[in-house]
C-alpha cells in the first residue's frame, strides 16, 4: 500500500485532510480499537495462573487441535481445488464459464448459518449424500472440514485467479521454444510466481476458518473433547455467564490471528520485494 | 482482501488468444482432466448445497413454504434485519469513503499502520466481534452499571446487534476503494481545485465519478455480510423471539425445534439474496471494465 509516492507538497492542496483523518481514527477508534481493548484489559482481572489455567484446560486445549488441524486440512484442500479451478478459469474455454466463475464468490454471499445447515442436511447420514456412506460425515471432524472447506474456497481462488491473469504470455513462450516443456514450462516458470498467491489464499482461507463459527456449530456435532471449536468454546462460556474464562479464550484466538495476519502482511511484502527489485 | 481483487476479473478471457498455442497448451486428456476437476468439486461444494436449499424449502409444499414465511417471528425477523443493514451500511459507507480519502490522497506518519486497524475486523473472529460488546456494554461490563442506572438498553437489543454488525462489515467500503483509489493518484483533484473548485464540489464531481463503480461494489459485499452476520448477532442479540432475532438467528431456532422446510424456507430467501449479490457484482464488473 505505500509503494504509492505522493510529493509532500500535495498536502496542502487537497483538502479535507484533518477532517478525513480524524474522521477515520475516531470511527476504529470507538468500534474497533476500544471494544478489542476490552478483550486485554478484562483478562487482567484475572490472575497469571488462573489466565494459564482456563487456557490450558484439557476442554480448550481439545477445542484448538479440532480447530487447528480442520482448518488446516481445508486450507490444504483449498490450495488444490482452489488453484485447480483458477488455472482452469483463466487458461480454458468451456460452457457456461461466466456463471461457473461468479458462482465461486457464492460463500461469500451466502449467509453462514445457511451454508451450515444446507450442508448438514446434505452430509446428515439420511442426506443426499450421507446416505452413500457407511460412515458418519456430518457431527464428525470430516463435517468441520467440509464446512470450513465451502468457506474458504473463494479466498484462494480469487488469489490466485489475478495473478495467473497477469503472467505473460512471453515467458512461457520463451521457456517452450528453449525446448522445456509443459511441465517443466509450469513447475519452473509458472509455479514459483503463484506460490506467494497461494500462499496468501491458503492464510486468508485458514484465518478464516478459524474463527468460522455460523457454518460449523450446525455440521459439528459440538461433542466437547471430539467436535467443539474454539469458538463455541467462547460461545458456551458465556452461555454460563463466565465472562473471564470466555475473555481468556479470546486472547488465544485474537493472538492467533494477529500473527497470521503479519505473516500475510509478510507474504506480500516478501512478494512484492521480489519483483520491485 | 478479498474484495480488491474483482478489477482484475473483469479481464478474465483476455489471455484467449494468447494460449491457443500448441507449445502452449497442455495435452488435451490434461486440459479435460483438469476442467473435470474444477467443475465437479464446484457442482459438489457449491451448486449441489444451493439447490437442496430450494427443494428443501418447497419439500413440504408451497403452502408450508408461505406459511413459513409469512409467520409474524419470520417478517419480525425480516423487518430487524433489514433495519440494521439500513443503519450499518450507510455508516461503514461514509466511513469508507472518509477512510480512503485519508489514506490514499495524503502522506502522514502511522499511515500503515491505520490501514492494518481498518483491516482488522477481518481477522478477528465473530465470536470474538459480539464478546467485546457484551464486555463494554452487558451487565457485568464497563459501562453496564451506569447504562442500567440510566435504564439503556444496549447489548440483547437493537443497539447492539447494530454494534457488532458495524463491526464485522467495517472494512468492506474502505478496502474496496483504497486500491482504487490509490491507482487514480490526486492529479485530478489537484486540477479541480486549483481552478477553483471547494473541497466538496471536487470529491462530488471528480473523485465520486471515478470510484462510483468501486464504491458500490463494497456497498454490495457490505450489505450482503451485513443480512447473513450469524456469530457476532448470535452473542449480542439474546435470541428474543419477534423481537431481538434477525433472519439468520430465526433460521438456527427453526432448524433447532427441526422445523426443517420452514428453516430452509427463510433460507431460501437469503439464498436468492446471495444470488442477487452475485448477479449484481458480476454487472458491476463489466461495467467499470468497459467504462
Amino acid at each position: 500500500m505505500s509503494s504509492l509516492i505522493i510529493p509532500k507538497k500535495s498536502r496542502r492542496i487537497i483538502p479535507g485532510f484533518h477532517l478525513s483523518l480524524g474522521y477515520t481514527m475516531l470511527y476504529v477508534s470507538l468500534l474497533v480499537l476500544l471494544p478489542l481493548s476490552m478483550i486485554f484489559i478484562h483478562t487482567m482481572s484475572l490472575s497469571w495462573s488462573a489466565f494459564i489455567d482456563i487456557i490450558t484446560d484439557p476442554r480448550a486445549v481439545a477445542s484448538y487441535k479440532v480447530s487447528f488441524s480442520t482448518a488446516l486440512i481445508a486450507g490444504l484442500l483449498n490450495v488444490f481445488f482452489g488453484t485447480t479451478i483458477a488455472w482452469v478459469l483463466v487458461r480454458y474455454q468451456f460452457p457456461f464459464k461466466r456463471i461457473i466463475d461468479g458462482l465461486v464468490d457464492l460463500p461469500f454471499a451466502l449467509p453462514t448459518a445457511v451454508a451450515g445447515i444446507a450442508l448438514t442436511s446434505l452430509y446428515a447420514p439420511n442426506g443426499w449424500i450421507g446416505q452413500f456412506f457407511d460412515f458418519k460425515i456430518a457431527f464428525t471432524p470430516l463435517g468441520i472440514i467440509i464446512a470450513l472447506t465451502f468457506i474458504g474456497l473463494p479466498f484462494v481462488v480469487r488469489t490466485v485467479q489475478p495473478v495467473l491473469q497477469n503472467i505473460s504470455a512471453e515467458v512461457e513462450e520463451a521457456s517452450a521454444s528453449l525446448g522445456a516443456n509443459r511441465l517443466q514450462t509450469f513447475r519452473k516458470v509458472i509455479l514459483p510466481e503463484l506460490v506467494p498467491a497461494i500462499l496468501t489464499g491458503f492464510s486468508l482461507a485458514f484465518a478464516r476458518a478459524l474463527g468460522e463459527y455460523g457454518s460449523v456449530v450446525f455440521i459439528a456435532g459440538n461433542m466437547p473433547m471430539k467436535t467443539e471449536i474454539t469458538p463455541l468454546i467462547i460461545m458456551t462460556k458465556l452461555e454460563q455467564y463466565d465472562y473471564a474464562g470466555a475473555t481468556a479464550i479470546a486472547v488465544v484466538m485474537l493472538v492467533t490471528s494477529f500473527i497470521l495476519l503479519f505473516t500475510i502482511n509478510l507474504i506480500q511484502w516478501l512478494a512484492n520485494r521480489r519483483f520491485v527489485h | 482482501m478479498e474484495q480488491s481483487t474483482f478489477i482484475q476479473q473483469a479481464s478474465t478471457g483476455k489471455r484467449k488468444a494468447a494460449t491457443q498455442t500448441a507449445a502452449l497448451q497442455e495435452p488435451r486428456i490434461i486440459r479435460y482432466t483438469l476442467i473435470f476437476i474444477a467443475l465437479a468439486f464446484l457442482a459438489f461444494s457449491i451448486v449441489l448445497p444451493l439447490v437442496s436449499i430450494f427443494i428443501t424449502a418447497f419439500q413440504k409444499g408451497s403452502d408450508v413454504y408461505f406459511a413459513a414465511i409469512t409467520h409474524p417471528d419470520a417478517l419480525a425477523a425480516i423487518k430487524l434485519t433489514l433495519i440494521v443493514v439500513a443503519i450499518t451500511v450507510p455508516l461503514n459507507a461514509i466511513f469508507g469513503v472518509m477512510a480512503a480519502w485519508a489514506l490514499t490522497k495524503f502522506n502522514f506518519k502511522g499511515k500503515n499502520l491505520l490501514l492494518t486497524m481498518v483491516d482488522l475486523p477481518f481477522a478477528v473472529s465473530p465470536v470474538i466481534a459480539g464478546l467485546v460488546f457484551i464486555l463494554l456494554f452487558g451487565s457485568q461490563g464497563l459501562f453496564g452499571e451506569w447504562l442500567f442506572a440510566h435504564d439503556i438498553k444496549i447489548v440483547f437489543a437493537l443497539p447492539g446487534i447494530v454494534l457488532a454488525t458495524i463491526f464485522v462489515t467495517l472494512p468492506f467500503v474502505a478496502r474496496e476503494l483504497i486500491p482504487l483509489m490509490q491507482t487514480q493518484g490526486i492529479s485530478e483533484e489537484e486540477a479541480s481545485i486549483s481552478l477553483g473548485a471547494s473541497g466538496f464540489k471536487t470529491f462530488w464531481y471528480v473523485t465520486l465519478p471515478n470510484i462510483k463503480w468501486g464504491l458500490f461494489y463494497g456497498l454490495i459485499l457490505c450489505n450482503a455480510r451485513a443480512i447473513g452476520e450469524f456469530g457476532a448477532v448470535s452473542v449480542v442479540s439474546g435470541h428474543i423471539r419477534g423481537m431481538t432475532n434477525t433472519m439468520p438467528l430465526h433460521i438456527e431456532i427453526l432448524y433447532n425445534e427441526y422445523q426443517f422446510a420452514a428453516a430452509f424456507a427463510v433460507a431460501s430467501l437469503m439464498s436468492v439474496m446471495a444470488i442477487f449479490t452475485l448477479i449484481v457484482k458480476d454487472i458491476i464488473a463489466w461495467k467499470s471494465k468497459s467504462s
